[in-house]
């Protein structure tokens, strides 16, 4: 279309770059439905563990393995990480990208360190409980479900990098702006997984 | 070069187009082959293993690789024009969906030359498709090849949805939108909604069968019925992917040739929204002698029977369109009345097997595959037909010839009959389906020779419309922008093919059939909705092509990560997922490329315009 492209506005940037083109409205779209088709692959991942937990094939049962403190504060990290995104992005519209950087920053490191949680809990199972991909049905299901979540986890902060990387490079513009609204959509999207995963894989686990 | 760089919704429909009809080629031999093996009692054309092969190939091609792809040539071609845009939402990623369902077709296909094609069906059933059962390599090569060619199907349907919703002309309401748009936007829809499901299958099978996880896998605690739940989930709304665009094509074609608005057009748009609906809640009848509970069978069997009335719906306004309408059977419409009695039959054998005590008998017998292919066969292909006869003057400039045209109808319809009416009463008489060859003097023989003559007819049919497509390739571009003179909608508008920017100045839609009305009110263009001015255009890149090569690497690595090889060097490569980095790290390079570099695009400036 005719402006579809962008050059930083001069003198102020709109009030919702992200949505200041026709493009970046596109994006913004597309990324809802995106979302939407993410939904169904988690809620096949969730039917799936669903209808596997108890088939522990002699092996540990959730019962036996999980540590609710650890899941807790990976929890509590993930949860903070999602206000500091909304934060960054409140920084956006006001168009003050260093304060945006910083909160993207502290966003990153926390998924960083909710990363870290999950790999020591991984390998604490592994080494101390024999508990593997190939043990029963319900560690497949535990691994794929909740490793899907991790790998979308390192797959956002890799995203987030780059864009506070081409953030410092090019500025905050009507062209980065959608892609850095996008990915604090996304981050949401993760955060709010891994609400059912805490629930449904971690507390049904310790009482049910 | 150009081919391969290029953005353009109406030459990724062409790209479409050859590599759907190349695929679609593989597999009507594949099929060519079945039916020779069949031809005959105790026959030994092949032995069982490479008949397997031959069947899973089949029906997979034909499903994933031949006829969906064509589907989205012709929504390629044709979706940007009906809604008066210049372009798709993301041309950017409408090729690298086009790359990742190429790249996924020729790794399920290079599986015929690395040892052994898939053996299980093409619905892999656990634990058939299990190691132990499935010891090759050949279901590696399904789950992962299917796996990035669902990737570009999925990129497709978002990007149509997008498109659709954000692109249309002024005017244009959801409620003026030609019906091929309107099949087109809820297809990307249940491909949206179904296709992850299918996402997640495939990732459990791959991880069931190379890191031996236990999902369907009785043994470890696994459930093969679950592998039935997830792929039907999916499989299901797939079939009415491929059936929707069809009836999209019929809607358009019909009130072109018989100079008449559709009827019932608003009852065409809910009966559209109510099937993809219902599609999503009938999958287990595909399940009913698994061995769910009775209840379970006799919910599916009524929600599926539910689907009668809105397709009913539909049959009745195409027979209303054509009714008192001044018809011309031209090829399209040819294919298009075809079409109606043809997919009516397949539906009423769909109510039949429904029927949850009925299913019973019918269950695993070529009374599913001629139900089958009278629907995706008789319905979807002849939709295609239809499609691509009326639409080739647009995408290529060029009428195809009536005459050919004529002789491809017939010799196609008739072989399609005989080849499958008759399997309809060699299942009731227990001939048994994905069986490699039968016994003689159980009444199979003769209807099996009829059966085979009759693919070979069909055979024929599509070397006359090869020949067609040949012969008229070499003649100079004769369409004018509206080549069968009763065109209704905004694709007939501009000239023919459409220039790469499709519309000068976008159209001001002032009803249904936009362009019929300003016809019919004298005009001779559509009104423009802007002045003319400068059209931004998105640049070609040779990015979503290497994103696709990339991730094709990563996926064979990933396949032969256990293996031993000859050479202790590839071994390593292999076994420490070198070859897997590698590929995802080319990937992701060319993301990383296309996010450093801004792609400002081009114009076409207005003196230039005027120029042509
Ligand atoms: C020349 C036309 C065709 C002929 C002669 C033909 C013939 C056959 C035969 C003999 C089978 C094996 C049935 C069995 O033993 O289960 C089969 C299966 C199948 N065909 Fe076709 N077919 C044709 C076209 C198509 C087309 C165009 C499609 C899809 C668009 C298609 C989809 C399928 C599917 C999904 C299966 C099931 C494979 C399986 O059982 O795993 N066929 N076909
Ligand atoms: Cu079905």
């Amino acid at each position: 279309m005719t402006t579809t492209h962008a050059e930083p506005v001069h003198g102020g940037l709109a009030h919702e770059p992200e949505k200041a083109t026709a493009e970046g409205r596109n994006k913004v779209l597309a990324f809802w439905l995106f979302l939407g088709g993410e939904a169904v692959l988690f809620g096949t991942l969730f039917a799936t563990f669903l209808a596997l937990r108890n088939q522990t094939n002699e092996g540990p049962a959730a019962n036996d393995l999980f540590h609710l403190p650890l899941v807790a504060a990976a929890t509590f990290l993930l949860l903070v990480s999602s206000l500091t995104s909304v934060f960054a992005i409140q920084a956006m519209h006001r168009n003050r990208p260093k304060l945006l950087r910083n909160w993207l920053l502290v966003t990153v490191m926390l998924g960083l360190g909710f990363l870290g949680l999950e790999i020591y809990e991984f390998s604490q199972y592994v080494r101390h409980e024999e508990f593997g991909m190939t043990t029963s049905a319900f560690s497949s299901a535990f691994y794929t479900l909740v490793g899907f979540h991790g790998a979308h986890v390192a797959f956002g902060i890799l995203w987030i990098s780059l864009l506070i990387g081409q953030l410092g490079y090019k500025g905050l513009t009507v062209v980065t702006a959608p892609k850095l609204y996008i990915s604090a959509m996304y981050w949401h999207f993760i955060d709010v997984v891994w609400v059912f995963i805490f629930t449904v894989v971690y507390l049904l686990g310790k009482v049910g | 070069m150009d081919w391969i760089t290029t953005v353009d919704h109406k030459k990724i429909a062409i790209l479409y187009l050859w590599a759907g009809g190349l695929f679609f080629g593989i597999g009507g031999i594949e099929a060519l082959l079945i039916r020779w093996q069949l031809i005959k009692p105790m026959n030994d054309f092949v032995d069982a293993q490479t008949f397997n092969e031959l069947i899973t190939m089949h029906g997979t091609t034909m499903i994933f690789l031949g006829v969906m792809p064509i589907i989205f040539a012709l929504m390629n071609a044709v979706i940007p024009l009906q809604i008066g845009a210049r372009d798709v939402a993301f041309p950017f990623l409408n090729a690298l969906g086009f790359w990742t369902f190429l790249f996924g077709g020729l790794l399920l296909n290079l599986s015929w030359m690395m040892g052994g094609a898939p053996d299980a069906g093409w619905t892999s059933y656990t634990p058939l498709s299990g190691t132990a059962y499935s010891g090759t390599h050949g279901v590696d090569f399904y789950t992962i090849g299917l796996q990035i060619a669902g990737l570009g199907t999925l990129i497709g349907g978002i990007n149509f949805l997008a498109t659709i919703i954000t692109m249309r002309a002024p005017g244009m309401s959801f409620m003026r939108m030609p019906m091929f748009a309107w099949t087109t936007f809820i297809t990307s829809a249940i491909i949206l909604f179904a296709f992850p499901a299918i996402t997640v299958g495939l990732v459990l099978l791959t991880f069931d069968r190379i890191l031996g996880a236990n999902f369907f896998v009785p043994g470890g605690g696994g459930s093969p019925v679950l592998w039935q739940h997830i792929f039907w989930i999916f499989g299901h709304p797939e079939v009415y992917i491929l059936i929707l665009p069809a009836f999209g094509i019929i809607s358009e074609v019909i009130p072109t040739f018989a100079r008449k608005r559709l009827f019932g057009y608003s009852s065409m748009v809910f009966a559209t929204i109510l099937i993809a609906f219902l599609g999503f809640m009938v999958w287990a009848h595909h399940m009913f002698t698994t061995g769910l509970s009775p209840v379970a069978n006799a919910l599916f069997a009524v929600s599926t029977m539910l689907i009668a009335v809105p397709t009913g719906i539909k049959i009745f306004n195409w027979l209303f369109t054509l009714w008192g309408g001044s018809v011309r059977f031209a090829t399209p419409n040819l294919f298009a009345s075809g079409f109606i009695p043809t997919f009516t039959m397949g539906g009423v054998t769909g109510v039949m097997l429904a029927s949850a005590p009925a299913d019973f008998q019918f269950h695993d017998t070529y009374f599913v595959v001629a139900h089958f292919h009278y629907v995706i066969v008789g319905g979807l292909v002849m939709g295609l037909f239809a499609g691509l006869h009326y639409w080739w003057p647009k995408m290529f400039g060029r009428m195809l010839s009536e005459t050919l045209g004529k002789w491809t109808f017939w010799t196609f319809i008739i072989g399609f009959h005989l080849t499958f009416f008759v399997q309809h009463f060699l299942g009731l008489m227990g001939m048994q389906r994905r069986v490699f060859t039968y016994l003689p003097n159980q009444h199979f023989d003769t209807l099996n020779l009829v059966s085979t003559i009759g693919a070979g007819l069909m055979g024929a049919g599509m070397l006359v419309f090869l020949a067609n497509v040949w012969i008229t390739s070499r003649k100079p571009p004769d369409a004018g922008g509206d080549p069968w003179e009763d065109g209704r909608t905004l694709e007939w508008s501009i000239p023919s093919p459409s220039p790469e920017y499709n519309f000068k100045q976008t159209p001001l839609v002032r009803g249904l059939d936009a362009f019929w009305k300003e016809k019919t009110a004298g005009n001779k263009g559509m009104t423009p909705a802007e002045p003319i001015g400068s059209i931004h255009m998105p640049s070609a890149t040779p990015l979503p092509f290497v994103m696709a090569v990339g991730i094709f690497i990563a996926g064979l690595g990933f396949m032969f990560s256990r293996d031993d090889f000859s050479s202790a060097l590839v071994s390593f490569l292999f076994n420490n997922y070198v070859v897997t980095g590698l590929g995802l790290l080319i990937t992701f390079g060319a993301m990383l490329v296309r996010s450093l570099y801004d792609d400002h695009g081009w114009h076409i400036e207005p003196e230039e315009l005027e120029g042509r």
